[in-house]
């Protein structure tokens, strides 16, 4: 069952990768790197079958497991995913982004599209945000859940460890934090840049429920996604590749925030297209 | 009556309203017994969270549950809440959350404690985030209509309070940028707020008895929005203003009015701005401080005696 289901997220998910090289390149400014290297991870939380209960019908839903893109900055990927899951963003408007006027701007804009559950890209806000949104569900006793994804770079940022102590101390484990750790920031690579190692015994001092997972692999992901804890909350550590699927993308700091040409748009798509197992056997390793 | 602090009426009155509204809730950075939040923690435990000192991540938190229904009101020193300027601005501000930011222990008034504690840039930070309104109450019972206001109004509120008891008035019922008159004068008008409307007052009162001016005395209790159609009829009616305000003059409700009167009173008014001007608090009595600054009604008089 699983093995029909990661098959088909993985030849959805090609779509889903020339709709965001598509998006930026017609956009001429964007960020592909950060965004395709959490592809997997939103099919997984997103896409049918997957673990998160959303609905395109009532986007609204009161009891709504709900996303919040903490590294708003990867947005592409996430509209490309609404709109591979039927929400309402047509394929003309997905390549209306970062214009004037669009509701798709180049960081998340919930007042825009409210589905999109947060306003994000001033880095480190999201997990805090993640948190209201699920200390008031176990307020109001709904049993629904909050995901929130977090940049590696935006790890760096004081509130995300802010969010992390107090989530843990107030019990909130109706959320879960993902990190999307793709080794690479604006500056550099992590570990030049500012190194968040040991990351894993950090998280779990803080007192969280954690997993460490091939970020690229829908089976390592689901399970973990499916594993929650009783009282406290669960971060995931997802190993990424930045720019995953576009072979001459992949791991490149200089493809953070790079807009690809006419050349490089026809010769990502071409490879997305032939690339056809990314999910089924991972590749990140940490 | 007594002089009361408006963080007092302000945790009463969210104790009581928390009655009435069962979507509230309440967030404190570990200042609880300062912001007078605790008396709504002790009436509604379940629906007060203790944050600890993490005011990000307590904006942050407030914004996301504002987004299950509740309406959250969050309490620091105005300093320290609004020092988080880019939480506010995105979490609360560009999400548009309903959430009521409470800044307790503004102006120099806070006295002692000294410039880390003093909010004296609040009002000029809060007022450039679009949407968000901007209020300060005079007195006890203007501070309880600002609170109810603050719940029934859908989109973020900054509530300006004082650490030191305030004289009450007789106003009448809060009505958002409508500046509640004080005192009938000619030619000038005292717009004041906080702590320093009892001072303008009284300096008006003075002033006149001394024959030098005759100012009107209006409360400006709210700073954003203003209302055209209200600043217009004060425009028409007085050539001069004085704003009062314990905060900087830079960006402060001082500024707001003077910015409003520049571009659009119908006649060139000439605004001054009286407030702490550009330069840090310090620690001191709260009256030496008033006193330094030209904050009491004989400071004020002074002033008038200078410049007139």
């Amino acid at each position: 069952m699983s093995d029909q289901l990661f098959s088909k997220w993985a030849s959805e998910s090609r779509q889903v990768r020339k709709n965001i090289i598509k998006m930026i390149h017609y956009a001429a400014s964007g960020h592909p790197g950060g965004s395709l290297s959490m592809v997997e991870i939103l099919f997984s939380l997103m896409a049918e079958g997957g673990v998160m209960r959303h609905s395109p019908v009532t986007p609204s839903h009161p009891d709504r497991d709900r996303l919040i893109l903490s590294k708003g900055h990867g947005v592409p990927a996430l509209y490309a995913l609404y709109h591979h899951c039927g929400y309402d963003i047509t394929n003309e408007e997905l390549m209306t982004l970062r214009a004037l006027e669009s509701r798709l701007q180049g960081h998340p804009d919930r007042v825009r599209i409210p589905y999109l559950e947060a306003s994000t890209g001033s880095l480190g806000q999201g997990a805090s945000f993640a948190q209201g949104v699920a200390m008031g569900y176990k307020l109001n006793g709904i049993d629904k859940r909050v995901y929130c994804i977090v940049g590696d770079g935006e790890m760096q940022e004081g509130q995300i460890w802010e969010a992390g102590l107090s989530s843990a101390h107030h019990k909130v484990n109706n959320l879960t934090i993902i990190l999307d750790y793709n080794k690479a920031q604006i500056d550099g690579h992590i570990d030049e840049v500012l190194s968040l190692e040991p990351v894993k015994d950090k998280w779990l001092a803080f007192g969280f429920h954690l997993h460490e997972v091939d970020g690229h692999s829908y089976q390592q992901l689901t399970t973990a996604l499916r594993d929650t804890h009783p009282t406290k909350p669960s971060m995931i550590i997802a190993h990424t590749i930045k720019g995953r699927g576009v072979p001459f993308m992949e791991g490149k700091v200089d493809w953070h925030g790079k807009a690809p040409n006419s050349n490089e748009l026809e010769l990502a798509l071409n490879s997305i297209e032939e690339n056809s197992t990314i999910g089924l056997q991972g590749g990140a390793n940490g | 009556m007594g002089k009361i602090a408006t963080r007092k009426s302000f945790g009463q009155a969210l104790a009581e309203l928390g009655e009435i509204y069962p979507d509230i809730v309440c967030f404190d950075a570990d200042l609880s017994k300062s912001t007078m939040s605790s008396l709504f923690a002790n009436q509604f435990p379940d629906r007060f969270f203790e944050m600890g000192i993490q005011e990000a991540n307590m904006i942050g938190a407030a914004a996301g549950i504002s987004f299950t229904g509740k309406i959250p009101f969050i309490c620091s020193f105005g300093a320290f809440l609004t020092g988080r300027f880019d939480q506010i601005r995105m979490s609360v501000g560009y999400s548009q959350a309903n959430v009521k930011l409470v800044g307790t222990h503004c102006g120099v008034g806070i006295g002692e404690d000294g410039h880390s504690q003093m909010g004296l840039e609040d009002v000029a930070l809060m007022r450039t985030i679009p949407k968000m309104t901007v209020l300060q109450p005079s007195g006890d019972r203007e501070c309880r209509q600002m609170v109810e206001w603050a719940v029934k109004h859908q989109g973020p509120v900054y509530l300006r309070l004082t650490r030191q008891g305030l004289k009450e008035f007789d106003l009448p019922p809060f009505q958002l940028a409508i500046f509640p008159q004080l005192r009938e004068g000619e030619k000038i008008a005292f717009l004041a707020n906080g702590g320093l409307l009892e001072s303008a007052y009284e300096a008006a009162n003075r002033l006149s008895e001394m024959g030098i001016v005759n100012p009107a005395v209006y409360n400006l209790h709210t700073t954003k929005p203003l209302d055209g159609t209200f600043l217009t009829e004060l425009a028409e009616k007085y050539k001069e203003f004085v704003v009062f305000e314990d905060h900087s003059t830079i960006g402060g409700s001082g500024a707001a009015i003077a910015e409003w009167m520049a571009e659009y009173a119908p006649i060139p008014r000439r605004v001054y701005r009286y407030g702490v001007k550009d330069q840090f608090g310090e620690s001191g009595r709260p009256e030496d401080l008033y006193q330094k600054h030209g904050f009491t009604p004989e400071g004020i008089v002074t002033f008038f005696n200078k410049n007139s």
